[in-house]
C-alpha cells in the first residue's frame, strides 16, 4: 500500500522547466512515477521531454487529472504556487523549495488544513515509496521496498539511515522527508497516523533534530495511537543553544527543544532512541527479528 | 537575525510605540554628548544581541554629561557572554511605577502566533510562567484573521490592569506591537519592561526583535540592520562565501552535506571522544568550488587540528566531491590532515579519485564513525 505517494499518483511539477524541476522531474519519471504535467507561467505549450507543460495548474490537471503536484518554485513564489495548486483541486502537495518565509508559512499551514489538503515541506526532500513512486529529490537507488516506514526532519540523514537499513537486508514502506522548517505542511505526528493506518508498514523510524516540540508530541501520540514499533533519532545532541544548526528550525531556543529532552520524551514511553544512525538502523533490524 | 536595543526602538517609534528618546554612542564623548543633548539623567546602555546585559553591569545611570561619559568608559569594550560591547544607546531616564511585559512569539507547536503579557514584567519570563502561571496571560492569534483589537482589551483585563487610562494605552501598544510583528515578519517581538511612569504614561523601556532570515529578501530595509562588524569573522567569511557554518570551540573541523547529516556528525564527533570545531553544511550541491570554500572557511579557525568530511552522496555526486578536496589541496596548502568518507552517489568514483591522488594527508574511511574516530585521534596527535 504505502503511504502518500504510489502507483496511483499523478504528478505535475510546477517549475518543471527550471534547472532542478527538471532534472528532478525526469528522475522521477525514469524511476516510474507517473509525471503528467509541468506547469511555468508564460510557457504553456512547451514540452520537457514529451511532459507537456502548462500556464497554469488548473489547465494541467484539467487535461491530464494531475492528483498531485511538486513544487520547485523558488521561495519568494513558492507560498502562491501552493495556493494555486488548492485551488485547483491537488489533494497532495509536497514542496521542495527551501526559504520560505515562516510567516507565510503560517497563514498556509491554516489554509491547506482548512480544505483537507495535504502538504508535505517545504524545505524538505520529498517522498518516495520504493518500487511505486518517487515525488521529491530523495536518491531511490539507496532504498529497497520493504516494511519499514520512515519519517524525518532531515534529507542527507535520511538516506544516511536509509543505506544503513538496506545494508542490513531492510526495506521501506515509504519515507516522508517533512522538512526542515520551524512551520512545515505535515506533521510528524500526523504522518505517523498514515503509518499506522498502511498495512504494509509494520516498523517505523523517526529521525528528529533539535529546535521545537514536535518530537515531543509524536512520542505521546505513539504512545496512545500506536500499535507498531518505532525507533528513534535525535540530530543535535551537541548543538549550542541560540545557534541555528543549517536548517531555520533546528534551533534552540532557551531551555526548549534540546535534544536530551527529546530523547527523554520519547524514551519515558518506550520508545527506543538511537545514538548515532548506524545504532538505529540496528535497532530496527532487532525489531524485525 | 537578531536586530539591537536601539534598531528595535527605532522601529517601535514608526510604529506608534512610546519609547524614551536617545542617542546611539560609540565612544565615551559621544556618551557625554548625547547626554548634555538629551538633557537630566540618562541611562547608558549596552548594545549587545544577548540577554542579561543588566546583571553584567552593562547597564547604568547617569546623573551628568560626565558621569556618562565616565559609565561609557566602563560599559565600551566589556565582554557580555561572549559579546564586546562597540555601541551604547544613551536614552533619557525613566520614573518607575509600575514594569510590565509584553511579547508576541511565534508559536511553532500551535502554528499560530502567541500574545503573552503580565503586570510582572522587568523579570525573567521563565521565571514568571513558572512561579505564578496564572499571572501570565496567554492568546494566540489566527494566522488567516490577524489580529483584532478585543485580544489586546483581553490581555489588559485579564492581567488585572486597574487603572482606565493605562488600560487604553497598554491595549494600543499590543495592537501596534502586532504591527511591528506582522509586517516585518518577526519570530520574536517582546518588551520587557513595558513601564508605567508614576504620572500613569506607559512606555517601552527594552525592545527585543528578532526577524525571520527567510523573509529579509522582501524587507531590504531591514536585511541592512545586519552589524557585519560584531558577527564571529568566521561566521562572516562563510556568509560572504555561501556556506553554512557555525562556529563551535573544538579542534576537529566539520564538514557534512546537509544539515541534519552534518548535525549528526557533530554529535558522532563528540561522542567518538572528540570536541568538534563547527558546523559546516556543504549544502545540497557540493560542486568543487563549494567544496573549496567549505574548507577554507574551516581552516581559516586556528583552532581546527584534523578535519573530518562526511559525505552522503544523494543529490550531491561523490565525485565531484572528491575533485573538489583535491583542488583544494592543491590550492589551500593544507596543513591539517583531511579524513574523507564518502558513500552514496558515484562513491566509489571518488575514493578512486582520492586514491591515485595519493596525497599524504588525506585518510579515507568507509563508515561515519569510524571516520569520526579516526579523525578524533588525528586531532589528539
Amino acid at each position: 500500500m504505502a503511504i502518500l505517494v504510489d502507483t496511483q499518483t499523478r504528478l505535475v511539477v510546477q517549475g518543471l522547466t527550471g534547472s532542478e524541476g527538471r532534472f528532478h522531474g525526469l528522475r522521477n519519471r525514469a524511476y516510474g512515477t507517473q509525471v503528467v504535467a509541468g506547469v511555468t507561467p508564460g510557457k504553456g505549450g512547451q514540452e520537457v521531454e514529451g511532459i507537456p507543460v502548462f500556464d497554469t495548474v488548473a489547465a494541467a490537471a484539467a487535461e491530464t487529472g494531475a492528483n498531485t503536484s511538486l513544487v520547485f518554485v523558488p521561495a519568494p513564489f513558492a507560498a502562491d504556487a501552493i495556493y494555486e495548486a488548492v485551488a485547483a483541486g491537488i489533494g497532495t502537495i509536497v514542496c521542495i523549495t527551501e526559504g520560505v518565509p515562516a510567516h507565510e508559512m503560517l497563514r498556509l499551514h491554516a489554509y491547506v488544513h482548512a480544505r483537507g489538503v495535504r502538504l508535505i515541506g517545504p524545505n524538505c526532500p520529498g517522498v518516495l515509496s520504493p518500487g511505486k513512486a518517487n515525488v521529491g529529490i530523495i536518491p531511490a537507488e539507496i532504498f529497497r521496498e520493504g516494511s519499514v516506514g520512515l519519517v524525518s526532519r532531515s534529507g542527507t540523514l535520511t538516506y544516511q539511515i536509509g543505506h544503513e537499513l538496506t545494508q542490513l537486508g531492510l526495506g521501506n514502506s515509504t519515507i516522508v522527508g517533512i522538512g526542515g522548517d520551524p512551520v512545515v505542511g505535515t506533521s510528524f505526528v500526523e504522518v505517523l497516523a498514515l503509518f499506522q493506518a498502511d498495512e504494509q508498514t509494520e516498523q517505523v523510524v523517526l529521525v528528529g533534530e533539535i529546535g521545537g516540540d514536535e518530537e515531543e508530541k509524536a512520542a505521546a501520540f505513539i504512545e496512545a495511537e500506536l500499535t507498531k514499533p518505532v525507533v528513534a533519532y535525535i540530530a543535535g545532541f551537541t548543538a549550542p543553544p541560540g545557534k541555528t544548526m543549517g536548517h531555520a528550525g533546528a534551533i534552540i531556543s532557551g531551555s526548549s527543544g534540546t535534544g536530551q529532552a527529546k530523547k527523554e520524551a520519547l524514551e519515558a514511553r518506550g520508545i527506543r532512541v538511537g545514538t548515532t544512525p548506524t545504532e538505529t538502523a540496528e535497532l530496527v533490524a532487532e525489531l524485525v527479528r | 537575525m537578531d536586530l539591537y536595543e536601539f534598531q528595535g526602538k527605532d522601529l517601535f517609534r514608526r510604529f506608534g510605540i512610546p519609547v524614551s528618546e536617545g542617542r546611539l554612542a560609540t565612544s565615551p564623548t559621544e556618551a557625554r554628548e548625547a547626554a548634555r543633548e538629551l538633557g537630566g539623567p540618562v541611562v547608558v546602555k549596552a548594545q549587545v544581541l544577548t540577554g542579561g546585559r543588566g546583571k553584567a553591569g552593562g547597564i547604568k545611570l547617569a546623573g551628568t554629561p560626565a558621569e556618562a561619559e565616565a559609565r561609557a568608559r566602563e560599559i565600551l569594550g566589556m565582554d557580555i557572554r561572549g559579546h564586546t560591547v562597540r555601541k551604547l544607546w544613551v536614552e533619557r531616564a525613566s520614573e518607575i511605577a509600575r514594569e510590565y511585559y509584553l511579547s508576541i512569539t511565534f508559536d511553532r507547536g500551535a502554528k499560530r502566533p502567541l500574545l503573552m503579557f503580565t503586570t510582572q514584567g522587568g523579570v525573567d519570563i521563565e521565571e514568571v510562567a513558572a512561579s505564578s502561571p496564572e499571572a501570565l496571560v496567554r492568546l494566540h492569534v489566527d494566522p488567516l484573521e490577524g489580529y483584532h483589537p478585543w485580544q489586546g482589551r483581553q490581555l489588559v483585563y485579564g492581567a488585572g490592569i486597574a487603572d482606565p487610562g493605562e488600560q487604553k494605552q497598554v491595549a494600543g501598544v499590543v495592537g501596534r506591537l502586532y504591527e511591528v510583528f506582522a509586517s516585518c515578519e518577526a519570530m520574536l517581538a517582546e518588551i520587557n519592561p513595558l513601564i508605567a511612569t508614576p504620572e500613569g504614561e506607559i512606555r517601552a523601556l527594552d525592545a527585543k526583535v528578532t526577524v525571520d532570515d527567510n523573509a529579509l529578501f522582501r524587507h531590504p530595509e531591514l536585511a541592512e540592520l545586519r552589524d557585519l562588524a560584531a558577527a564571529d569573522p568566521l561566521e562572516a567569511l562563510a556568509r560572504e562565501k555561501g556556506v553554512t557554518y557555525v562556529k563551535l570551540d573544538g579542534d576537529v573541523g566539520v564538514l557534512g552535506n546537509g544539515a541534519g547529516l552534518t548535525m549528526a556528525t557533530v554529535d558522532v564527533v563528540t561522542f567518538a571522544g572528540g570536541r568538534p570545531a563547527n558546523f559546516c553544511d556543504l549544502g545540497g550541491g557540493g560542486d568543487a568550488q563549494g567544496v573549496v570554500d567549505a574548507l577554507e572557511v574551516i581552516t581559516s579557525d586556528p583552532q581546527v587540528r584534523a578535519i573530518f568530511f562526511n559525505i552522503f552522496g544523494g543529490i550531491t555526486r561523490c565525485d565531484e566531491v572528491a575533485r573538489g578536496i583535491l583542488q583544494a589541496l592543491s590550492r589551500l596548502r593544507l596543513e591539517q590532515p583531511i579524513v574523507v568518507r564518502l558513500d552514496g552517489t558515484n562513491a566509489e568514483e571518488g575514493r578512486r579519485l582520492l586514491q591515485e591522488a595519493g596525497a599524504p594527508n588525506l585518510y579515507a574511511e568507509t563508515t561515519m564513525l569510524a571516520g569520526a574516530r579516526r579523525a578524533v585521534e588525528l586531532a589528539a596527535a
